[in-house]
């Protein structure tokens, strides 16, 4: 098991890469290393609550507030403190990762086996409705579903939700697809027929033979969907489909809020969440980018050969 | 220096994962002009990567070290517009696979056209008409037969052996001194591989074209090659004219590898009678259609076949590619369906079987596949593989699964600390033995072989032999030999039934089949299969041409 473990995290990936792919795979880990930290203790980085308006003793922090000692970062025009809600939004960011990716994971690679194994008019089927959601705008579909979901907005945890199960329906097609490909291909190969030839079931074939086969992909598309999710959950909170802002902080909502602030030269409000967007975006890009390159011998640099 | 090429001291190297890989280590050679030069060896001896060296062919991980000059040029110094230049004009190549070497895409003549475009003939590059005709010239030249029309025809429209015809006309076309030819027969039938050999002879005996010929088959090397180059890990372990090789080689590596061929030698043809057994397989009027998509018809692949196959008794299916052999193993070991005839299979009728009842007989039909390299799940043990069957069909515990895999690891000669070794971790031949092992895991009744051994080198070849040979007398189980190499069946087989686009045309002792054959398509395959011997060949060749009406 452990070995298992250790063939699907970047580790070896890692003391297989070279040069400029090493750098960048280092420096990606690095930003995605950071974030979770981030978001495991904003508890204790935050000094004020996402959500909290006032000082200990009932004085209000006061809107768009340059950043000085209190407020590192200045407030928003709601009056919330910056560094605190930036600190918090790389909770829900990770939140949503976690339950877009993982749902979409699950079903995405099941439905595929299947539509591979079983082919047929089922096969059919599935292709054109993963083909039907491609052909949709993303962002309009997550609208949508939030709104079927949540009604528009909602607390912390359902709207977590919502934005994760939105994702999600976008994400399944790709899981569906890359699954599908490896599943047919392996279909052929001989060591599938050799166990029907000793006469196995179609279960034993599909779960001992095929899968765990056919799972390499899929730590690729896992890294590049997680930056996309972000991508979506902030485009939802930009448009005012996300969580509510006093049930978790999000880096889109506040984004949103700080529009009108960047004519008025107030450029605290926005820098700050947008380069979080962007940096975590960038720190799973840069692991996906170099992961995809890696699993490639093609795209593989490796040292000089030397000849003794 | 009357040399055409010359090679000195050359070092080639890979970068891998692993560090770097030396793949040619210090080799020198020298070829005269209109001689042909065979550099064999096994896989991994470094053969190819010399010859990609000669046009600098190799991917980017390699480093190279050394002189490679031909016709006085230091091709190693060349710069890229100076050695696309040479591509074509001073040396070009054939490959193996002419399938993939021609784009898809592209009308043939277009093809060859452009390749003549983008050099200059005498100074200026030629109109597109001149090309044309030039192209038309060559394809007349290596015989594809109404060249003007089929100069726009795609390359799915060719056979095989006329696809290499059109690639051997495209590296000739700009009258290169040297070809370097990388197996260019492997990939196709002994009949057709044939013909391209005498193509070769004649280019090389009317044009004066020097050969570099790479392969591992004795039998092209005795049939065309003026000298030979044994290499071994990368390096030349023997070099000499082809009689001083064949008939007194020196080096310790070459007599192996020249006693590890199969070969057909002349001999009584014996029709030993067939033993009164069990019948196990019984095919009567058996048909095998694969049905046709939407515009394609449907394909007829076995033809009224009428077979049976005794206890104890080993046949060997013969034939091309497309004559159905692997059809018909396939189909008794009930992975396809039989359209209609009748095929009992240990008292199963396999023509509209359902998987249940045919579930309880499989447990008695072992098959070693082809490809060892892919007939093992890579994420389980060699143990776990092999324990599959039993896992599968008897339910038997963990404890008893491994006593029992240990015992076949040891009987087909596999120190028994493989079984907790990954399928990668094992050579080639290392694995078909495992694969054997698997095969025989439940001590089947018949034994389905399909090319076991036609992946393999021939040294590791002929131990795989002997041990199927070995194994078949010790638990006397029956088996279908599927090959397409005459020598190899001719070792292992009882008896040997020919097949030729889906048909039977003949089938009998083995003895009898090879050493009198009967049927004319019999006698010409016998005739095509190159015999690792010069003089030997030199006669047979002879012989082909008796039997090649209007060659």
């Amino acid at each position: 098991m452990l070995k298992r473990i250790w063939k699907i995290t970047p580790l070896k990936q890692l003391r297989m890469s070279f040069g400029v792919q090493r750098v960048m795979l280092i420096l990606g880990l690095a930003i995605v290393g950071f974030f979770i930290f981030v978001a495991t203790f904003a508890d204790l980085i935050a000094p004020y609550d996402f959500a909290q308006l006032q000082y200990e003793d009932g004085t209000y922090f006061g809107s768009q507030i340059p950043p000085s000692a209190e407020h590192i970062w200045g407030t928003t025009v709601g009056g919330f403190d910056v560094f605190s809600r930036v600190i918090f939004g790389t909770r829900t960011a990770i939140a949503v990762i976690f339950v877009a990716v993982s749902l979409s994971i699950v079903i995405g690679v099941l439905l595929g086996l299947a539509s591979g194994y079983i082919s047929g008019w089922l096969d059919r089927f599935l292709v054109l409705v993963a083909d039907a959601v491609y052909a949709f705008p993303s962002l309009l579909l997550a609208i949508a579903l939030s709104i079927v979901i949540s009604g528009g907005r909602s607390g912390f945890w359902s709207g977590i939700l919502a934005a994760g199960l939105s994702i999600t329906v976008i994400f399944i097609p790709q899981y569906y697809r890359a699954m599908r490909a490896e599943t047919l291909r392996i279909k052929q190969e001989a060591f599938v027929e050799s166990a029907k030839v000793l006469g196995a079931s179609n279960g034993r074939i599909l779960f001992r033979h095929i899968f765990r086969n056919a799972t390499r992909t899929l730590p690729i598309i896992f890294t590049l969907n997680a930056s996309e999710a972000i991508l979506t959950l902030a485009g939802l909170g930009f448009l005012g489909f996300g969580i509510d802002p006093t049930m978790g902080a999000e880096w889109g909502y506040d984004l949103n809020r700080s529009v009108a602030d960047v004519s008025a030269g107030i450029w605290w409000t926005s820098i700050f969440p947008g380069s979080a967007i962007v940096l975590v975006v960038l720190g799973i890009t840069l692991v996906g980018e170099s992961l995809n390159d890696l699993a490639d011998p093609r795209l593989r640099k490796r040292q000089v050969a030397v000849i003794e | 220096m009357s040399n055409l090429l010359k090679i000195e001291n050359l070092k080639v190297s890979f970068a891998t994962d692993g560090g770097s890989n030396k793949a040619v280590d210090g080799l020198s050679l020298e070829l005269e002009p209109g001689k042909v030069m065979a550099v064999v060896g096994e896989s991994g001896s470094g053969k190819s990567v010399t010859s990609q060296t000669v046009l600098r062919m190799l991917r980017e991980t390699a480093r190279t070290e050394g002189l490679v000059m031909i016709s006085g040029q230091d091709v190693l110094s060349f710069s890229r517009s100076q050695l696309r230049r040479a591509r074509g004009e001073l040396a070009s190549m054939i490959f193996q696979e002419p399938a993939t070497a021609l784009n898809p895409v592209f009308p043939i003549g277009w093809q060859i056209s452009q390749a003549i475009r983008s050099h200059k003939i005498a100074g200026q590059t030629p109109s597109k008409k001149e090309a044309k005709e030039l192209a038309i010239e060559m394809l007349t030249k290596v015989g594809i037969p109404n060249p003007a029309e089929r100069y726009g025809y795609y390359p799915h429209q060719f056979s095989g052996g006329q696809k290499q015809r059109i690639l051997i006309a495209a590296a000739l076309a700009l009258k290169p001194k040297l070809i370097i030819a990388d197996e260019p027969t492997t990939a196709l039938d002994v009949t057709v591989q044939a013909e391209i050999l005498d193509l070769l002879r004649s280019f090389q005996q009317e044009l004066g074209i020097a050969i570099l010929l790479i392969t591992h088959n004795m039998g092209v090397v005795a049939d065309l090659a003026d000298y030979v180059a044994v290499m071994y890990q990368g390096k030349i372990v023997e070099r000499g004219s082809i009689r001083e090789v064949f008939y007194e080689p020196q080096a310790d590596y070459t007599k192996k590898l020249l006693n590890a061929v199969p070969k057909i030698l002349p001999a009584e043809p014996k029709d030993t009678p067939r033993p009164e057994a069990p019948v196990l397989v019984e095919a009567k009027d058996l048909n095998i259609i694969y049905p046709g998509r939407l515009n394609t018809p449907a394909f007829h692949a076995i033809k009224d076949l009428n077979l049976e196959i005794r206890a104890g008794e080993v046949i060997g299916l013969v034939g091309e590619s497309g004559s159905g052999k692997t059809t018909i193993g396939r189909t008794i070991a009930g992975l396809n369906r039989a359209t209609s005839g009748s095929l009992q299979v240990l008292g199963q009728e396999l023509v509209g079987f359902s998987e249940k009842d045919f579930r309880p007989i499989r447990k008695r039909i072992g098959f070693v596949f082809q490809d060892p390299a892919s007939s093992f799940n890579p994420l389980l043990t060699i143990g776990d593989c092999i324990a599959e069957p039993m896992a599968i069909q008897e339910q038997t515990g963990d404890k008893e699964n491994r006593a029992r895999v240990l015992e076949l690891l040891d009987a087909v000669q596999l120190p028994t600390a493989f079984a907790d070794r990954f399928p990668h971790e094992l050579s080639g031949g290392q694995r078909q033995r495992a694969s054997l092992a698997r095969a025989l895991a439940l001590r089947p009744d018949l034994v389905i072989a399909d090319e076991p051994t036609s992946a393999l080198d021939v040294s590791v070849q002929a131990v795989v032999l002997e041990l199927f040979a070995k194994l078949q007398q010790e638990l006397n189980f029956a088996a279908v030999f599927i090959t397409h190499d005459l020598a190899v069946v001719n070792q292992v087989a009882d008896r040997i039934a020919v097949l030729k686009e889906g048909v039977l045309v003949e089938e009998g002792a083995a003895s009898r089949v090879m050493q009198a054959p009967q049927h004319p398509y019999t006698k010409r395959l016998l005739a095509s299969h190159p015999i690792p011997d010069p003089d030997l060949q030199a006669k047979h060749r002879e012989e082909l041409r008796r039997l090649t009406p209007g060659a």
